[in-house]
């Protein structure tokens, strides 16, 4: 064929084993363990990525620390914290099995070149240039909380990706395509058979086939009106290009999902939404509200109406986030970050040189990962010895690798007692047969990060291999025509040529809508009717049925969504994705009668947490020729002693 | 934060199809502007959707002429400030300027070994494809997994 146009895009199709979309953490791990076990067969395998593997996913800026790192702590506890800090409701199997793994991840990045924080023998901390014993041989990290290790992360993604990609070979990486569809098998729809892209380089579309795949493209940012509207919409805490792929195209398959209803709502600086843990855990600084008063403590009688999850020694996000703003709403807000009086408590103790270290690892946490929080300092003139910030929950973010747990319901580990409802086979498998999820797409376990990211990539990819083996003659055959695919693909280009010269200017056309006022559309529907920012993240049942209709014309007009270019064709791929999480998130809260995660939403007709009756994972499944969702209650157990 | 590109310093990459921004930026914000139509500035590159700029200052490390800096967003922040880093291959030099003028220098290493150095299976274990159904990786043992089995009240 000949090269491609604008209007008529070059048709690639590729035909492999294995497809790994995306590059982040849970794709890198996935390469690196699966091209291990494929030495010496005959199974093919290709990742793709929309951005440079270098830089994509959530680690792309770097981090200031690992927060999942065992150790001496015994996975049992570890699925402890995580079912505590989620309101009780996760999977222990999914907890436990990743945290006995985790820790092997972290030695091998180490092993890479990843500095590593290490304390010594006189408990003096040095950062990881200066040698030492490593982690695998016994080396103590520093601890900034029971799990989590101070690290230097500038490069964490660049020496992760390098590892990744020197284990599959420039051949197997494909940078620049974005996939934008899952197809099932034509003989059969509860398998996944392909998955449709472009690239954002070339006028190109990628067919691809394949036995499995793992679906590992991130969270979902900006499906709510983001508390800054101008040029600030891009400083989302979490990456701005999860755009909810990860959930939207596992939902199209016939996936299902697990609880979607929840959300993360991070309380950070404000404005630069940098973080807070290093300020808590190391050096033990409290939020206040406006006359200096620690809301934790004053309002801690308010964490009694959630037992047990209020009462744990750590009380879950959600929670300190409800005393927060009570005081905000009371009427005692800003609510600050004490950072002099924590400085000025340490300095008592330390010498100069140490002093200047501390100030220097204060800025090393920003700078690491949110370089952004560096320039709203610079700016506002805030040295953190001589003045407080300004923290503020944020907009809420849907993710399943952080404090959050929405996500794709996945079959788990077979020996560690869960019900066989939990385990229908391979390891890290969706009820979708070939479709594997990790990183931000398994739901109902939550608290992995980084590093649990690549380990769960790593076992998803034994999952894979395994089932690639055991299907030896099965030929992919996809459901729909490349032909169509291609069109629909390509349709907001089509648009796009068809009317632009309707009209003088180029985005005020009736013919077609413009990617970013659909987003603008979204996110005013989310944040106003489904417990945003705009009613203090409240909603109830009336105002969910508002939203729904109103998704509901939205997903409709998303068809007429225009793209003069590449770039605008991903950001309109990109919107589509977010509206279908979108209604996922809100079909699940509207589906949940009670609130379950005070501080991250409420539901105000059932403003309780209901044990009893909603003890219990919801899941969901999206019909994609009705456009129709279907929920179901199913049955929560604990394999850990609680 | 969003980037913006100095027009002085930028050379487009010597004239290549894609610059190194191009090539980095995660978010596909950075264009090469080739013949000028977009930005009056012919072979130089710019952010061409800078509201959606999450500041992870991908492009600023990795110019190699320099010419990226960042502007703290304009609808939060006070003029006068800058953040500007130096990454080198072991280390990154970081100069934060303050409105008032108060500056602060950092340096923090990067990495412990040199780039394009990693051996992914050194020393390592081959894989058993007798073992793919158990429980571990290629280079972890079942029996090596962490964990006291009597926390497990189902079994």
């Amino acid at each position: 064929m000949a090269e491609g146009t604008f209007g008529n895009p070059e048709i690639i199709e590729e035909e492999v084993d294995i497809l790994l979309i995306g590059g982040g953490m849970a794709c890198c791990g996935a390469a690196y363990e699966a091209m291990r076990w494929m030495e010496g067969t005959d199974i093919s395998i290709k990742l793709i990525d929309k951005a440079a593997m270098d830089r994509s996913g959530a680690v792309a800026q770097g981090l200031s620390a690992i927060n999942t790192y065992l150790g001496d702590n015994d996975p049992a506890d570890y699925a402890r914290m995580v079912a505590n800090d989620l309101m009780g409701i996760t999977r222990d199997d999914l907890a436990y099995d990743l945290g006995r793994h985790v820790d092997d991840s972290v030695h091998l990045f180490e092993d890479w070149g990843l500095p590593i924080w290490k304390t010594d023998e006189n408990g003096e901390r040095h950062d990881g240039s200066k040698g030492g014993t490593s982690l695998r041989d016994g080396g103590k990290p520093v601890r900034s909380g029971k799990w989590q290790i101070m690290i230097n992360g500038e490069s964490y993604k660049w020496i992760v990706a390098e590892a990744a990609k020197k284990a599959l070979g420039t051949d197997k990486i494909q940078e620049r395509v974005f996939i934008v569809k899952l197809i099932n098998d034509k003989n059969d729809p509860t398998k996944v058979a392909g998955a449709v892209g472009f690239s954002v380089r070339e006028h190109k579309v990628y067919v691809y086939k394949f036995k499995a795949c793992l679906l590992a493209a991130g969270g979902c940012v900006n499906l709510f009106r983001p508390r800054s509207v101008g040029e600030g919409t891009g400083r989302a805490w979490y990456p701005v290009w999860n755009a909810g792929s990860t959930y939207a195209m596992a939902a199209e398959a016939g996936a299902e999902l697990t609880m979607m209803e929840n959300r993360f709502v991070p309380a950070r600086f404000k404005d630069g939404y940098g973080p807070v843990g290093a300020w808590f855990l190391l050096f033990k600084a409290k939020a206040t509200n406006a006359v200096g008063e620690v809301y934790m403590d004053k309002n801690k009688e308010m964490l009694k109406d959630y037992p047990p999850y209020g009462l744990a020694h750590v009380p879950a996000s959600c929670l300190r986030n409800h005393l927060m703003m009570h005081e905000m709403k009371e009427g005692r807000g800003p609510i600050y970050m004490d950072t002099p009086t924590a400085l000025g408590d340490l300095a008592k103790t330390l010498s100069k040189r140490e002093l200047k270290h501390l100030e220097s690892e204060a800025w090393e946490d920003f700078l690491d990962m949110c370089i952004g929080q560096a320039g709203v300092w610079a700016g506002e003139d805030i040295e953190p010895e001589k003045k407080a910030s300004e923290l503020m929950p944020t907009e809420p973010y849907l993710l399943g690798s952080h404090s959050g747990c929405c996500g794709i319901w996945v079959s788990g580990p077979t020996d560690l007692g869960a019900p066989k409802e939990w385990s229908w086979g391979y390891r890290s498998m969706t009820t979708i047969n070939g479709l594997f999820t990790a990183g931000d797409g398994v739901g109902a376990s939550g608290h992995k990060f980084s590093s649990g990211s690549h380990a769960e990539g790593r076992l998803a990819a034994k999952g894979m291999i395994k089932y690639v083996q055991d299907n030896p003659d099965y030929k992919p055959e996809l459901d729909t025509s490349v032909e169509d695919l291609v069109a629909e693909i390509y349709q907001p280009v089509k648009t796009f040529l068809e009317h632009k010269d309707y009209s003088t200017a180029i985005d005020v056309n009736p013919h077609y809508i413009t990617p970013k006022m659909l987003q603008f559309r979204l996110q005013k529907i989310m944040d106003e009717y489904c417990a945003g920012v705009a009613t203090w993240y409240q909603t109830n049942a009336h105002m969910l049925a508002v939203c729904e209709q109103k998704l509901g014309v939205l997903k409709e007009d998303a068809a007429k969504m225009r793209a003069k270019d590449l770039h605008e064709l991903l950001r309109a791929w990109e919107n589509y994705h977010r509206i279908i999480t979108a209604e996922a998130h809100m079909k699940h809260i509207q589906f949940r009668e009670e609130s379950r995660y005070p501080g991250f939403y409420y539901r105000m007709d059932y403003n309780f947490v209901d044990e009893k009756n909603w003890k219990c994972f919801v899941n969901s499944t999206y019909d994609k020729k009705t456009k129709e969702w279907t929920l179901k209650k199913v049955p929560h157990v604990d394999l850990v002693k609680k | 934060m969003p980037t913006f590109v100095r027009t002085e310093k930028c050379d487009g990459c010597k004239g290549q199809d894609k610059t190194a921004c191009m090539y980095i930026c995660p978010h596909d914000l950075m264009k090469l502007d080739k013949d000028g139509s977009e930005t009056g500035h012919a072979m130089k590159a710019f952010n061409q959707e800078p509201e959606q700029c999450w500041e992870c200052y991908s492009c600023v490390k990795i110019c190699p002429q320099n010419a990226i800096e960042c502007r703290a967003y304009a609808d939060i922040v006070p003029l006068g400030g800058s953040v500007q880093p130096l990454r080198g291959s072991d280390s990154i030099m970081w100069t934060i300027k303050f409105r008032n003028g108060t500056m602060k220098r950092f340096k923090f290493p990067i990495r412990t070994t040199p780039e394009g150095s990693i051996d992914p299976y050194a020393d390592m274990p081959s894989a058993n494809m007798d073992e793919i159904s158990n429980n571990g990786f290629y280079n972890l043992n079942p029996s090596d997994l962490k964990g006291d089995r009597s926390q497990l009240i189902n079994l």
